[in-house]
């Protein structure tokens, strides 16, 4: 005697009431007995055919219009044996990352139950001990969280006075800033599609720091061009040195160059810019782009030197890249001769000379601490402190 | 090379039809048997070649069944279904009528007009047709011809004749059970808009039809091939689902009879499997 049974009721099968003859059949085991009751009028008709479909039987009883019984349901393998083998692509748990996830789990969100097959597409960035970093998580949570409207968090229209070429100052360093930005972008960009997406959260955080690097784009060019309609100048020293960057296809030393050494001196630069800007417009998208690189500097500081622990080899490498960058540099001039003297002129704000001294003082005092914070992130990494001190000299004089 | 492998031929009524037998011909020969496959245009063809021994397996529709069986007798050949899908067993069709018509029983169809499919679909003209006629009843048939020669393989006829069921060209509208869940969930059929006059008792459809000519030995190890297909297997997965089934069963000869029976009717095949119906040209 069939002990199973499920009603629809009014419910046809073209409906939504194969969901509740699936979960009727679920558990029952293989040539189990299933009694259908319901009474749409299709249903007849339809049990039929939704039974073929998935591999169960049907077993036409005596038509019983009184009880509503439509037919009996012999339990079949149907589409079981989809989720025979499948195991889960890692654990759901929240910053739980496998050493080397397989191809087949690329396109699957990590902790997924995985059905067997399917594509294997390779993400050449699968190991964790390239990629990582335990703060990812985190880091992306707090990038996600402040992220800003360009339009609503700057008071463009604020109103302020610069002298002529104190403004032409801020728009040349204005210019130098995006040149610099757009390889912050383009950069991450490159890694962005080459890492396994196992390792979502640092997926996350390079799509965010490409927009972070668009918005900085932005709010620098608009700008600039605030109170006119030209841009600064753009020097053959400071794109080679960009070059060097955008040319890097190794994912950490990439990550060394551009995060490491030169967004950390980005900070610093953007720092002198909120503390020394002549207008309250650039003191606050400074400020704004710094929150957002003192970010990009932790990912970077974060997973290398978790790398550096684990790979006595890697110190080997980075300073390796560091030479090899410098060597590459050797015959250009570095930093655009405008962009520091526009620096200057901007901190000074006239033409006075005892200005210019301070201006002058200023810009010294900014290059000791972009060296002083490169040796100490050097130093994170674990390189003693002399070798950082040498090898935070060969950083391009372009500061990016 | 075409001298020891076992040939099959498949229809070409769809595109998917490239994937899945160049699917099963990499996942055969990977198990050691040496096979090939060619394609038709449609199935009369492909039942020809089959009965002269130029393949040695076809995979038929239940109507190229039907004339393999005419044709091989009438040479002195067999045919055998060695294997069919799990979902080429007991099928219905239905006919269908708008939910207000004032037919409300199959006799009152008489005399009014039914619109059917493809002149050589079984299940959406040929097995239904003779369905009514088994009971007495005379219909005008309104054909709407899509893939003429793929034996009701393409959809496209049932689909038209229930569009002219809605729009009030015919009375009433056959089609494959199956046919008329999909066309209600696509939403073709709006709900309550037919009503259901008359299903056929189940028949069964496709099989991998062999000829006595074929190499003994392959054909066996074909068909425990192909019973072995688990749709554990994600290698195999893939081509079940493109192909419809979750598992390959063994051929069965009983539920061929009411198509039988249907061709005779209608003169659809001569007692030898010749093409007699004039309007049927694939």
């Amino acid at each position: 005697m069939t002990r199973h049974r499920v009603d629809l009721a009014g419910l046809g099968v073209d409906r939504g009431g194969h969901l509740l003859l699936r979960r009727a059949l679920a558990p029952l085991p293989l040539g189990e007995r299933l009694q259908v009751f319901g009474h749409d009028p299709a249903l007849r008709v339809h049990l039929p055919a939704w039974c073929r479909s998935e591999g169960h039987r049907v077993e036409s009883p005596e038509p019983d219009s009184e009880s509503g019984l439509v037919a009996v349901v012999v339990r079949g393998e149907g589409h079981d044996g989809r989720w025979a083998g499948a195991g889960r692509a890692g654990s759901g748990r929240r910053g739980e990352v496998e050493k080397a996830p397989p191809a087949r789990w690329g396109l699957a969100v990590r902790g997924a139950r995985l059905e067997e097959g399917g594509p294997e597409p390779y993400f050449d960035l699968d190991d964790r001990d390239l990629v990582w970093a335990k703060v990812a998580p985190q880091l992306y949570a707090h990038a996600a969280a402040r992220q800003w409207d360009p339009d609503t968090a700057v008071a463009w229209d604020e109103p302020f006075s610069t002298p002529p070429d104190v403004e032409a100052a801020v728009v040349q360093v204005m210019t130098y800033l995006v040149e610099n930005e757009q390889v912050a972008l383009v950069v991450p960009a490159r890694f962005l599609g080459r890492v396994h997406p196992h390792f979502r959260e640092v997926v996350q955080l390079l799509a965010v720091q490409v927009a972070d690097e668009a918005r900085h784009m932005e709010v620098f060019t608009r700008r600039a061009l605030l109170r006119g309609d030209e841009l600064g100048s753009s020097s053959v020293g400071g794109r080679a040195s960009l070059f060097t960057l955008v040319e890097e296809t190794d994912f950490t030393t990439s990550s060394f160059l551009l995060s490491v050494l030169g967004e950390g001196s980005f900070v610093n630069l953007l720092d002198f810019l909120v503390t020394h800007a002549p207008d309250p417009v650039t003191r606050r998208i400074a400020w704004l782009a710094m929150q957002d690189e003192r970010r990009h500097v932790l990912f970077g500081v974060s997973h290398l030197a978790e790398q550096s622990a684990a790979d006595p080899k890697l110190r080997g490498r980075l300073r390796a890249s560091i030479e090899r960058r410098s060597d590459a540099l050797r015959d250009t001039v570095g930093l655009n001769a405008d962009v520091f003297d526009a620096l200057l002129l901007l901190s000074a704000g006239s033409w006075h000379p005892e200005e210019i001294e301070a201006g002058y003082a200023r810009v010294q005092r900014l290059r000791h601490a972009m060296d002083e914070g490169r040796r100490r992130r050097l130093e994170r990494l674990g390189f003693p402190a002399d070798e950082a001190a040498a090898l935070s000299a060969l950083h391009t004089r372009n500061f990016m | 090379m075409t001298e020891e492998s076992l040939l099959l031929g498949a229809v070409a009524y769809d595109p998917k039809v490239v994937a899945i037998w160049t699917g099963f011909r990499h996942w055969l020969r990977e198990h050691e048997l040496p096979f090939d496959y060619v394609l038709y245009s449609n199935y009369e063809r492909q039942v020809e070649d089959l009965v002269a021994g130029r393949i040695h397996v076809a995979w038929n529709s239940p109507l190229a069944w039907v004339r393999a069986l005419r044709l091989a007798a009438a040479v002195g050949r067999t045919v055998r279904p060695l294997v069919m899908r799990d979902t080429d067993r007991d099928l219905t069709s239905v006919v269908v009528v708008r939910a207000e018509s004032r037919i409300g029983r199959a006799s009152d169809l008489d005399g009014r007009s039914v619109g059917v499919g493809a002149v050589d679909s079984p299940q959406a003209t040929l097995i239904p047709l003779a369905h009514l006629a088994a009971l007495g009843v005379k219909v005008e048939v309104r054909r709407f011809d899509v893939g003429v020669g793929l034996h009701g393989d393409h959809v496209g006829g049932e689909r038209d004749a229930v569009r002219a069921l809605l729009a009030g060209e015919v009375d009433a509208a056959v089609m494959l059970d199956g046919s008329h869940l999909t066309f209600t969930r696509e939403g073709v059929l709006p709900r309550g808009a037919v009503r259901i006059l008359a299903q056929t008792a189940p028949y069964d459809h496709c099989n991998m039809s062999v000829v006595d000519l074929a190499p003994a030995d392959l054909v066996d190890r074909f068909g425990s091939l192909l019973l072995g297909m688990a749709y554990e297997d994600p290698a195999v997965r893939p081509l079940l689902d493109l192909e419809g089934l979750t598992r390959w069963m063994t051929g069965r000869t009983g539920g061929y009879h009411a198509l039988d029976a249907a061709v005779e009717l209608f003169g659809f095949y001569g007692p030898r499997g010749e093409l007699v119906l004039p309007e049927y040209s694939p």
